[in-house]
């Protein structure tokens, strides 16, 4: 449509060599019809959302009579809430051991496969496979089936002399199995550690073998901090990703959290207060709240990444 | 596996004293053959899984869990698939998949558009502002979503929209995922700037070089992005969750939930042959794009 008539040589793109205004009139036209998808996507879905869920977190709302102010009454009473405060509980576990064995496992499994052998492709797509499928509802049900009562999970273990029963119905099991279920899910980060180590120029590996250094230094002093911005970015997506553990725990735990609280996830106490119970003021500041500390982890991880992730020149 | 002097080119042994080449050369096929042992292994545990459901699926229900944990059964049938296929609450399974279909093609079909044209502003259109709504947009990809989802709600409520497919797709069409504009943004700065430079001085305006020459060009993320949100779509539980009331409207995911509610465990063995028939285009879609889907992942950084 914008037909620019100034036979110019310089590229759309670069943003230094002066123009002449009517181009800039015309890209500046063009530019924001092109972005009015995703602009009142932004503006209705997201950040309109996002101001009014603020407002509702002050609020008592039922979906049926108009809010009413209540200051910062909600989030006084979340933290006198037992059920709120497992499910911080609940999620904080998960988070803080599921991603870390998670990302452990891919990087050991990249670094296992980052040869030149034969069925690379093979591999990488088997071990990729679950990522998928892994939150969807049909593994839930298989999962829970699988964990429970003389499901092949607990006969596994009774072979060698441990038996723990059915992992489904017991609190203290139920956590280690939703653990299992995101580091079967390593495959999309060992994808992304796998491109990352095939970035690391082998000649740094042979300097290091005709010095000496073993298996463990060339990990310590080429691995790590070669594919730090990978593991950076892998450890803050998954992250972020492992708070909002849904669809699993709601099938796992009949969309309860139970048994006595134990799958209890943030995501699904706050679906449940809101449309539940119809509490939408409160599962609003439950949501702010998540925002608040998801920002918070992310803060720091930037701030400290500057101490341990090493940006060089073709290492991206 | 583990015979592996006999195909061994005689080049590599020209000399008949000590040949330290000939040694490293079983060293690294005993390595090999460990590794390929190992990783076996892996594969057999990770996809253990898989395995036991496709076997569950056709097991009478008597030899699922209990004594009989086997992979492999004599009774092998097709029943719990016919079970399955009957649907609950008087829908067919089959109205189940066509809703899916709907939605998940509707998904590709809203996401492609709307991300490709917003991604092209981003990456070609020099505008006032465009620095900052990027920024913008990359900070969507970081933000939880359920901080949106009661506000949302509450309006698609009031409008009466509740119980359609409309809050379903309406962000699809808004280019709602972030992570396929930065895709295809990513995609669309690798091409050559000479390219609508020289359309440009054609006369084209911005309409024609998107349409003609980035959108053939951008074949590959265009194929990326369809993959993903089809399978994003596809076993999305949240949404329909929320949003869809009658069964006849369910798709696959909230089928299955209603099955597992009603059943209980009283019919594991059609239950595990439904969970196999919603994951089955997924896992169709993964044989045949493989490559796409796991460079995808590689290349963007694309979730699972």
């Amino acid at each position: 449509m914008t037909q620019s008539p100034t036979l110019s040589r310089r590229t759309a793109s670069a943003p230094t060599p002066p123009r002449k205004s009517r181009r800039r009139g015309a890209d500046a036209r063009a530019g924001y019809t092109f972005l009015l998808p995703w602009l009142l996507g932004f503006i209705a879905l997201t950040v309109g959302p996002m101001i009014s869920s603020l407002y509702l977190s002050f609020t008592n709302y039922n979906l049926f009579d108009a809010p009413k102010w209540i200051g910062f009454d909600n989030y006084v009473s979340l933290f006198q809430d037992e059920r709120f405060l497992q499910s911080v509980g609940v999620t904080m576990q998960y988070v803080v051991f599921g991603t870390p064995l998670k990302l452990a496992a891919a990087l050991a499994i990249a670094m296992l496969l980052n040869s030149k052998r034969k069925g690379q492709g093979f591999y990488r797509s088997s071990f990729y496979a679950p990522s998928l499928i892994g939150a969807s509802v049909s593994i839930a049900i298989v999962w829970k089936a699988m964990f429970g009562d003389s499901g092949p999970v607990d006969q596994g273990l009774s072979f060698f002399g441990i038996n723990l029963g059915g992992w489904v119905g017991n609190p203290n099991m139920t956590m280690g199995m939703m653990i299992l279920l995101t580091v079967w899910q390593f495959g999309a980060p060992m994808v992304i550690f796998l491109a990352g180590l095939k970035q690391i120029p082998a000649d740094l590996y042979e300097a290091a073998s005709m010095d000496g250094a073993g298996p463990v230094r060339k990990f310590m002093n080429i691995t790590w901090p070669m594919l730090s911005p990978v593991i950076f970015f892998n450890l803050l997506m998954e992250t972020i990703h492992a708070f909002q553990i849904f669809a699993s725990a709601y099938i796992i735990s009949n969309g309860e959290g139970g048994p006595a609280g134990s799958t209890l996830f943030y995501t699904l106490y706050l679906y449940l207060r809101g449309f539940s119970d119809f509490r939408m003021g409160y599962a609003s500041a439950m949501a702010w709240l998540l925002v608040i500390v998801v920002g918070i982890i992310t803060l720091i991880f930037f701030k400290t990444s500057k101490s341990w992730v090493h940006y060089s020149g073709d290492a991206k | 596996m583990a015979t592996p002097t006999q195909n061994q080119p005689t080049t590599t042994t020209p000399a008949p004293v000590y040949n330290p080449k000939s040694e490293s050369t079983t060293v690294k096929r005993i390595k090999s053959t460990i590794f390929h042992i190992v990783a076996l292994g892996l594969v057999a545990m990770v996809l253990y899984p898989a395995l036991w459901m496709i076997s569950a699926a056709f097991k009478p229900n008597s030899e699922i869990g209990g004594a009989n944990n086997a992979l492999w059964s004599n009774n092998f049938s097709f029943d719990n698939f016919a079970t399955a296929m009957e649907g609950i609450g008087g829908v067919s399974t089959l109205t189940f998949f066509t809703n899916s279909l709907i939605l998940a093609v509707g998904a590709v079909v809203g996401t492609v558009l709307s991300a490709s044209i917003s991604a092209y502003a981003f990456a070609r259109i020099n505008f006032p502002g465009r620095g900052l709504f990027f920024g913008m947009m990359i900070a969507t990809l970081l933000l939880p979503f359920h901080v949106v989802i009661i506000p949302q709600y509450i309006v698609f409520q009031q409008l009466g929209l509740v119980d359609t497919y409309v809050p379903l797709l309406i962000g699809k069409f808004l280019a709602a995922d972030a992570f396929f504009v930065f895709l295809m943004v990513q995609f669309m700065r690798g091409l050559p700037a000479e390219l609508d430079e020289a359309a440009r001085i054609d006369g084209a305006g911005h309409v024609r070089i998107f349409g003609s020459i980035m959108l053939p060009l951008m074949k590959p993320a265009l194929i990326s992005t369809s993959i993903f949100s089809f399978i994003w779509s596809w076993n999305d539980f949240l949404g329909p969750l929320l949003y869809l009331n009658t069964p006849d409207k369910y798709p696959l995911p909230l089928a299955l939930r209603l099955f597992v509610d009603q059943t209980q465990s009283s019919d594991y063995g059609a239950m595990i042959a439904m969970s196999v028939l919603a994951l089955l285009p997924v896992l169709v879609f993964f044989l045949v794009f493989q490559r796409y889907i796991v460079e995808g992942v590689s290349t963007q950084g694309l979730k699972g």
